[in-house]
């Protein structure tokens, strides 16, 4: 038997139906439908937010920390376009988020009528699907569709343009068992015969690495434990890129760090000497392959992706397996194991040995320094006092991002929430506030810079109204500071507007806000300091004070390969000849 | 059109794949993408070449399969094999894309184009492109005392060959449709 309803309660049952809990949300004149229907039940917790980019964010962290879609609501015209940045956002990193806008009548489209975008074509090239719904009968089976396809294959955004008399018209409503199933069924299989050779050549690898990516995060738990158990069992090292951090433990023992432009020097070599390298969910990023034509240049390359364009797209791979990470290493593991668990031990031996010269070089040492706080100091101090406690990370961009992933450990997948692919300053403050609403217990702190946090400060707002405890814990250095490491090094130390002029004074916002504000600026008070921000129950601005002429090494300048690789004590010797992109 | 372009179908009379997955050599592809005709799908796909900055030389589309909604867009493209490649692999994985077929690699295909050829002039000039278009098998569909419109179809090959010699004979207007293809024999 069908149920008659309204678009609007449609939205609200179909979204019932796929699960959903929260909702990060604005409303405005073409969503009142929905926003009335909202208000008549109790099911679905809708989050105000302050601005609507700080929605889709929120929904990103929502999405990043738990693996299940997260969801926002925005009213049409300018609702919609602050939701750009968040959907480019999404569908560089891969995050499945599903979004609805209001729009004006059908019957007004095209007529320029007031708050009327042209939202499915503003955002047709930032979301993985979209569809302006213009008959009730179809929007029930839409919003499944829409679900489905945020979530299978390469996970995505997708939004669906809701016009309001759709909202008001009445129809039968399709509940998701009954909707017809998309064709959209990517291939999760992988070829056996490709991952049979890719077996074979595990066994006689000398120089094998596992440079992971993303796409174990978003294949699932499942994947990470086979990640896992494929590095400790082959004892093969494992790297991995900045969207694919905590997939492989930081304390197992075959973690050499991270790669890429602020990678670590091992595994950046580790990459560019190896002999087989198996990609498992990462794309050969050029912030990881620096000089294209000179990465890892004596190597087989094998990539594991579920995206069949991500496959040969910038590098060429001799073994290309398509499919989902956690299926194709399930078979793959079980081929290898099938045929003894064979790898070439010596060779492996001195391979980690050469791995453990790279290490010696200690890339991440910095000048300590006993009356400024150094920034990784304080990410140093941080890690140690949140070690073992049930923590999400969220990050800014810039300088703080990258000494973060460089001096942050992870343990587990979906811990880690930051802005890989279009490195969206503003995304982390609204990010946190999504992972704290979906793990309100846990301990939710946004390492920040101080220029990137300003982006979206509003969003404390929302922080307090829905008694989010996030932990704002900017890295203030008074400046643009990636910027300002660029201009040092490559731009003959031309500061161009790279200051951060006219700070607001963190702690008194934070009273303003009504919530908590501490500053530090001594490393002798910094460990009390971490500790009641950590201790506070509630939002806190957490302004540490650090050096503010701090570079983060290593770098790998664009357009270099790896090995042309800058440490802290080269760097002065370093002046131009790279490539800015 | 360069000199290095490989002619359509030339690389398919062979059991191999010829081209070096490094060749620097452009080639010409003729793509059939069938896609659900909704709204917007077009969009989407041009989008795709114009916003990774792939060449589309010609385009059609057409509901094909009323009942199904299937439409059938046919892309004349130009790149080098990775980018062919690549090309084929953002159209496959679109979400309302049901299938991409490389006409070029599957074998040989027969390619058709459609032109209305609008010819103005009097006398020698009028005769000399009546007799032409009888010899290219081009319908006469429209004639004044001044003018006539050729219709004809042909390969894009064919139809430039027309053209050029309808030119000096008094040329004013040409519309195209674009290629369609299908894979000869099964
Ligand atoms: C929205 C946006 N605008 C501009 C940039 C370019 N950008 C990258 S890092 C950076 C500076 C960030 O400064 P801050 O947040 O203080 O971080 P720091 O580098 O000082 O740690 C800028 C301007 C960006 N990534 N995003
Ligand atoms: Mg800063």
């Amino acid at each position: 038997m069908s149920k008659q309803m309204t678009g609007a309660k449609m939205v609200v049952q179909a979204l019932k139906d796929q699960g959903v809990e929260v909702v990060f949300g604005y409303p405005g004149g073409a969503v009142l439908p929905i926003y009335d229907e909202l208000f008549l039940q109790n099911d679905i917790r809708h989050i105000l937010v302050r601005h609507e980019q700080g929605a889709v964010h929120m929904a990103e962290g929502y999405a990043r920390s738990t693996g299940k879609p997260g969801v926002a609501l925005v009213t049409s015209g300018p609702g919609a376009t602050n939701a750009v940045t968040g959907l480019t956002d999404a569908l560089m990193d891969s995050i499945p988020i599903v979004v609805l806008t209001g729009q004006v009548p059908t019957f007004m489209i095209g007529t320029d009528g007031f708050q009327e975008a042209d939202t499915v074509g503003i955002t047709r090239p930032c979301t993985k699907m979209n569809w302006l719904v213009k008959d009730t009968a179809k929007l029930s089976e839409t919003i499944h569709q829409a679900f489905h396809v945020a979530t299978h294959g390469r996970p995505g955004p997708v939004l669906i343009d809701i016009p309001k008399d759709v909202q008001f018209a009445t129809a039968d409503y399709t509940p998701a068992e009954k909707a017809k199933i998309s064709h959209y069924q990517p291939r999760t299989e992988g070829d056996p015969n490709q991952i049979a050779r890719l077996v074979e050549m595990m066994e006689t690898a000398e120089r094998p690495i596992l440079y992971t990516g993303g796409g174990v995060i978003n294949s699932g738990p499942r994947a990470s434990q086979l990640l896992r158990e494929l590095a400790n069992e082959t004892g093969f090292p494992v790297t991995s890129t900045l969207m694919g951090l905590g997939a492989y433990p930081a304390s197992g023992k075959s973690w050499i760090g991270m790669l890429g432009m602020h990678g670590l020097y091992e595994a950046n070599l580790a990459m560019h000497g190896c002999d087989l390298m198996i990609n498992i969910g990462a794309r050969f990023d050029d912030r990881i392959t620096g000089r294209v034509k000179d990465f890892s240049p004596r190597s087989k390359k094998a990539h594991i992706d579920i995206d069949p364009s991500s496959i040969n797209k910038v590098i060429h791979v001799d073994v290309p397996i398509l499919g989902d990470v956690a299926k194709v290493l399930e078979e793959l593991l079980r081929q290898w194991r099938a045929r003894g668990s064979r790898t070439d031990k010596a060779g492996l031996a001195k391979w980690w040995k050469q791995i453990d010269e790279w290490r010696a070089v200690k890339c991440l040492a910095y000048k300590p320094s006993t009356s400024t706080i150094k920034p990784q100091y304080a990410l140093e101090r941080l890690e140690a006092l949140t070690k073992g406690m049930d923590r999400y990370i969220t990050t800014e961009v810039g300088q703080h991002q990258m000494w973060a992933a460089q001096f942050l450990g992870f343990e587990e997948p979906n811990r880690w929430m930051t802005s890989g692919g279009l490195g969206t300053m503003g995304y982390g403050l609204p990010a946190s506030i999504g992972v704290q609403i979906a793990h309100p217990e846990a301990l939710v702190i946004n390492v920040a810079g101080e220029a990137s946090w300003l982006m979206n400060m509003q969003e404390m707002g929302t922080a307090m109204q829905f008694r989010a405890p996030v932990k704002q814990f900017i890295l203030n250095n008074e400046r643009l500071g990636m910027v300002r490491q660029w201009q040092e090094l490559l731009h003959g130390e031309r500061y161009s507007s790279s200051w951060s002029e006219s700070l607001p004074d963190f702690v008194k916002l934070a009273e303003a806000f009504g919530c908590k504000g501490i500053k530090c600026d001594d490393p002798k008070d910094l460990d009390d300091a971490v500790m009641e921000m950590i201790r506070h129950d509630g939002p806190v601005i957490f302004d540490c004070l650090v050096e503010k002429h701090e570079n983060c090494f290593p770098m790998i300048p664009s357009g270099k390969p790896h090995n042309e690789m800058l440490l802290s004590a080269d760097a002065e010797a370093f002046r131009s000849g790279a490539v800015l992109v | 059109m360069s000199a290095l372009n490989i002619k359509k179908g030339s690389t398919s009379h062979s059991a191999y794949d010829l081209r070096s997955a490094n060749s620097e050599v452009e080639e010409s592809h003729t793509l059939a993408v069938i896609v659900e005709n909704e709204p917007g799908v077009l969009a989407r796909v041009i989008g795709l070449f114009s916003g990774r900055g792939y060449n589309i030389d010609s385009l059609t589309v057409a509901e094909v399969d009323h009942t199904g909604h299937r439409s059938r867009i046919t892309i004349v493209t130009r790149g080098t094999p990775a980018v062919i490649d690549q090309i084929e692999a953002q159209l496959s994985r679109m979400v309302p894309v049901h299938a991409v077929h490389d006409l070029t690699m599957d074998g040989p295909s027969v390619q058709r184009e459609l032109a209305l050829v609008k010819v103005r002039g009097k006398g020698e000039h009028r005769i000399e492109a009546l007799r032409l278009a009888e010899i290219f098998r081009a319908n006469v569909v429209d004639s004044t005392l001044e003018s006539f419109v050729f219709e004809m179809t042909g390969t894009p090959e064919k139809i430039d060959a027309f053209a050029d010699l309808m030119r000096p004979l008094g040329l004013v207007e040409i519309a195209r449709t674009g290629v369609a293809a299908l894979k000869r024999g099964f």
